[in-house]
Formats: C-alpha cells, structure tokens, sequence
C-alpha cells in the first residue's frame, strides 16, 4: 500500500505539507465516497488510491458500491451512452427500474457521514437522504456530458440540483445548473504501474516480447479504436509526414465489449493500414499498464488526434514521460497542453503532419517540449493535486464567498 | 550589529484555490466583451492569474488566459498582443484591471473589424477561483529567519503574499515589502523587492531574487 511520503520525491515536502494543513482542518469530519463498482473503470482506481491516502492524511474517509441487478447496469449503460450524445431509446420502464435501484440501496445504506460523495449517474438518486440526515453532499460526473441527450439530462438534473455542489471534468462538460460546479480535472498516479520509472533494459525486453522494432522513431497513438480517436486521420497525417521523414506509427488499442462500433472501426484501420511496413497495429487487454508504458517511453512522438475529447488521459501519461504531443485541439485538452510551450495543438490532418515532421527532424524542439509538459503534469495534474483539490471541494462546503480565511 | 527584532513576527500564509466553472463561454470578441463586463472579479482573477501558477516553471510564461484565446483560437493578433502586453503590475485593483481589458477590446471592435467565431468546442469557457489562505508553519522575525523561512515555503505561499498581497490594503504593495519596511525599517530592500515584475518571471526564480537581496543586505550588514 503506498504512503503519502512515498510522493515526496517526485512532488516536494511543500506540496505534502499543504495536503496536512487542509487535512486538519477536516480532522473531525467523515467522508463517505459511493460508486457502482468496486473495481474496473477510472473511478475505482482512482478511489481505491485516494481513499487510503485521505484516512493516512487523517480524514476519516470510507468507500461503499451500491447494489444493483442486470436491469438496472442495462439502463445505466444506455444513460451514460445517451449523456455522451448517443440517441437511445428509453421506456418508461427503464426509469421505474432505476429509481426502484436507488430506493433498495436507501434503505440499505446508513450514508449519515458529514459529506456524502456521489459518483456518476448510477447512484445519483440516493440524494434523497439529504433532506432528513441536513449533511452535504456532492455529485461528481466523470461522463463527458458535453452534448448529453436533453431528455435524460432533464431527468438526471433533478437529482443534481438536490446537492450542495457538483464537479465536472473538464469546462466544456459544464451544464447551466442552480447548484455550483467545481472544476476537477483528472489525475495520474505517478507510481502507479503505467506511470512509474522504467529502466532502458525492461523498456527493451517488453518492445521485444511484443516484436516493436525499434530501428526506427516511434510515433504512437495509444486510444481506443474510437472514430472521436481518428485513427484513419492519424494514418493520413503519418503517411504525408513519411514521404519527408523515416518513421514507424504504432496504433496501440483495444475495442470495449460495450462498443459494437470497435470492431468496424479496427477493421477499417488494418485497411487503411495497408501493406506500409511501418503502421504497426496492436490489440493490447485494458490491464496492459507496463505495456503501455513502456511503449510511451520507448516513443518519439506520441499523438493523440482526437475529434472530441474530454480529458486525454493517454495525453497527461505521455507528457509525464516527457514525451512531445501532438494533440487535437478539442474539448478539455487546451487545458492539458499550451501550444508550442508545452506540446502542440492541431486541428486538421495536414496540421498533425506538419508537427510531426518538425518535431522528428528537430528533437531539440520536441525535448524542450517534453520538459515543459512533464512539469506541467508535475504542478497540476497529478493524483496529490487531485488529492488537495478534493480536500478544498471539501472545506468549501463550509465556507461562504469567493476568499476563505482558514 | 545584532539583527532588529519586529514586535509582530511574519506569519508565512499559504494560498490554494479552487475552480469553479460558471457555465458562461463566449464565442466571440463581442461575447468575449460582454461577459467580461458581468462575471464576477473571482472570474477575472482567475482568468489573468491562474497560468503564473499553473506554467511557472516556464519562460516566458504564456501571457493570460483572455490574451492567450483571443491570439491562438480567434487568431486575432492584433488585440491578442495587446491584451497579452497589458501591464498587469500596475493596476491595484482587478475592477481596474477588468476595466482595462474591457476597454482595449472595445476600442478594437469599435473600428468594425470582421468578427471570427471560435471552432466548436474552442469558446472561452469562464471560471471562477475560490481562495483559500491558511497559515503555514514558517514564521520569521527577523531578516535571517525571513531569508530562511523563504528557502522552504511553498510556490503557493510567495505567490500569495507577492501576487495576492498587492490586492490588499495597502493597495499595490506585496506582503514581503510591507513587513520589512514597517516592521524592520528595511526601506531600501523593501523598494527592491517591489521593484521586481513578478508577471514576468518564474515564481522560482522570483525566489532566488528576493533571497539574493536579503542575503546581500544580511552580508553588508555584518561588522568588518
């Protein structure tokens, strides 16, 4: 189990000591966080580090999952794929079993902690406590719900406006609410397995066991097979690029079980791929961490040429590595990457190409911005930042006004 | 000559903020003008002083958020590069500093310019900050312990009493300089430190400035 002082090495004794001074002043309150599950998905594993981390910091700090049957995680899913913009069709029977869900699980759980933190749609419903326990409560969304569908919206909303307060991800997914919206970007775990340090020699042996040459640049796009991933663009702009510059795209993905479009989407890639030598195509399962990593270190450029996105995460992994990126301007990546200070922003193939020609023929461009974009991460987007600004979410359910004297 | 001794010790605060979206974005300068004349001044803080937290490991940082938008999304370079060398420094006050800005994009659209609309998913997304400042453990009361208690606080601690402390009475001076002066009667080193543009450098390297000028005045003082 990791401690808060193992991130003193990377962070600094100053960023641990303002995570001790907010933490007092919360030493007498208890923080109940509640998902839908207990592992799989970003949510768990962010919780099951920061849990541990707020109890260690001295705020009492509990974790639960809400119950629910195969009905209820089929209309979930529609829910999250209707906020993500994806027409679905809904009976009102999809809404009887989504609130009978929340009902069981009310009479199930106690949730008479001082702040009840909710996350995603799933157990949204369980707000309903709040009149009769008077504690707070706070509704994170880790959907992107730039375009949600305007009839679930208006059903979840309901719900939403009950809490004291809620978070979103990135400012594009802000809605227009009567409740407050906090800005919490997500975080990477520097010592997590795809983000630790990684010697040359492990970084050798794992590009060997999945048989990535490395006689050439690699230039590597990590992403579901996604058409909002454009990878038929990426092959596009690194095909243009290589008629200049010798290289190798490596397009490193999975397809989700959940994505019927996967497949036809990869499908279309291996064809768009053709016979070039030097398109590299690879299924990785979602638990490939030490994989990943070390293809990101092992990579000269690391793209991510996304038509909408809300929070590149792949984005954050890359630059922690202090690797150049070469990303689509869209969504919440402008607050990820400044550009030409901190890596660069496109909007169009023949942009991506161009980018990535300079920085395959200009290293030192590309080294100046990888150091620029690993202290960025360094300073605002790893998991002690995510743990600080859970701690001020926090205390600013006690405080009135835009400055608070602690 | 023994060090002067202030009656009230400087109590190093820190400062830590966080960001709340306001649902308001602008897709234009028009847009840009007019919300910019209604948010809150928690908005105009935000939107002119989050990137000397966020990049101030960078040279030369990016300038802020309103002139950073306006030169790379609507491409309008001409109002970007007044925007960006708006002299932050010497307004006192951020009705001021809003003021300021609003009247250099108004003048600018005044002139019945073309207006050109951000990209979908590229507007100026407004944000607010709440700050919250709270006392650390550095104290100092004298100039040794001062230079000292500098050498560990947090990038968050200067920048609140270099950055936040012009915002308070007294108005356009930073917390450093109003203590050295008023408590340990260090004019000259108090001018100094207000002197530096901090809008213009690295909060470290704005450190290793201030800590050169105490270090400097800490030797000169030393009997020969």
């Amino acid at each position: 189990m990791l401690k808060i002082n193992d991130y003193e090495p990377i962070v600094g004794p100053q960023v641990l000591e303002e995570l001790r001074l907010l933490a007092g002043q919360l030493s007498k309150k208890r923080v109940l966080h509640v998902n839908s599950t207990a592992v799989g998905g970003g949510v768990a594993e962010i919780l099951s580090r920061m849990v541990p981390l707020l109890n260690e910091l001295g705020v009492e700090t509990r974790w639960d999952v809400i119950k629910g049957g195969e009905d209820f995680y089929a209309v979930t899913k529609k829910i999250h794929n209707a906020l993500h913009g994806h027409k679905q069709t809904f009976e009102a029977k999809d809404y009887d079993v989504f609130l009978e869900v929340q009902e069981k699980n009310l009479k199930e759980m106690s949730l008479d902690e001082d702040i009840v933190f909710i996350h995603d749609p799933q157990p949204v419903g369980l707000v309903k406590r709040k009149h009769s326990l008077q504690n707070k409560w706070l509704w994170r969304c880790h959907v992107d719900v730039s375009t949600p569908d305007t009839n679930v919206w208006h059903f979840l909303r309901t719900f939403v406006e009950q809490y004291d307060k809620s978070v979103f991800s990135a400012p594009i997914f802000s809605q227009v609410l009567s409740i407050p919206q906090a800005l919490i970007c997500p975080s990477i775990d520097p010592l997590s397995e795809k983000n630790r340090e990684m010697p040359q020699e492990e970084i050798d042996v794992i590009l060997a066991r999945l048989s990535i040459p490395t006689d050439k640049p690699l230039v590597t796009q990590v992403s579901r097979f996604d058409r909002l991933k454009d990878p038929l663009g990426v092959i596009k702009a690194f095909e243009q690029a290589q008629k200049y510059v010798e290289a190798r795209l490596l397009l490193v993905g999975g397809t989700a079980d959940d994505d019927p479009e996967g497949a036809q989407v990869l499908a279309e890639v291996k064809e768009a791929a053709g016979k070039n030598p030097d398109i590299i195509i690879l299924l990785l399962p979602p638990t490939s961490h030490i994989e990943i990593n070390a293809i990101q270190r092992a990579s000269t450029v690391i793209l991510q040429k996304s038509l909408r996105e809300g929070f590149g995460l792949t984005i954050t992994e890359a630059l922690w590595k202090g690797k150049p990126v070469i990303a689509g301007a869209v969504g919440g990546i402008p607050l990820q990457i400044t550009h030409k200070y901190s890596g660069i922003l496109t909007h169009s193939i023949e942009g991506t190409s161009y980018w990535l020609k300079q920085l395959l023929q200009e290293p030192a461009f590309g080294k100046k911005l990888g150091e620029n974009g690993r202290e960025h991460v360094r300073q605002n987007f790893l998991l002690t930042r995510h743990l600080r600004e859970y701690l001020l979410l926090f205390l600013s359910l006690y405080h009135k006004g835009d400055v608070v004297n602690l | 000559m023994p060090l002067i001794k202030a009656k009230e010790p400087f109590i190093f605060k820190t400062q830590l903020s966080l960001v709340e979206t306001t649902g308001l974005k602008a897709r234009d300068l028009t847009e840009l003008s007019h919300y910019l004349k209604e948010v809150p001044e928690a908005s105009i803080y935000y939107h002119t002083h989050h990137f000397l937290q966020q990049h101030q490991y960078l040279t030369p940082e990016p300038p802020n958020d309103i002139a950073y938008w306006v030169t790379n999304v609507l491409q309008e370079d001409e109002i970007g590069e007044r925007l960006a060398a708006m002299d932050t420094v010497r307004f006192n006050s951020l009705g001021a500093l809003r003021d300021a800005i609003v009247s250099a994009i108004d003048s600018y659209l005044a002139k019945d310019t073309q207006l050109r609309k951000a990209p979908p998913g590229e507007e100026f997304y407004f944000m607010k900050c709440i700050l919250f400042t709270l006392p650390t453990q550095y104290k100092a009361t004298d100039l040794k312990e001062f230079c000292e208690c500098l050498k560990h606080v947090s990038i968050h601690c200067l920048y609140n009493h270099i950055f936040e402390g012009r915002l308070r009475p007294p108005l356009g001076v930073n917390d450093f300089s109003n203590w050295l002066k008023t408590s340990l009667s260090e004019d000259e080193l108090a001018k100094k430190i207000d002197k530096l543009d901090p809008y213009t450098q690295t909060m470290e390297g704005l450190r290793k400035r201030i800590i050169h000028f105490i270090e400097k005045q800490l030797e000169d003082a030393k009997p020969c």
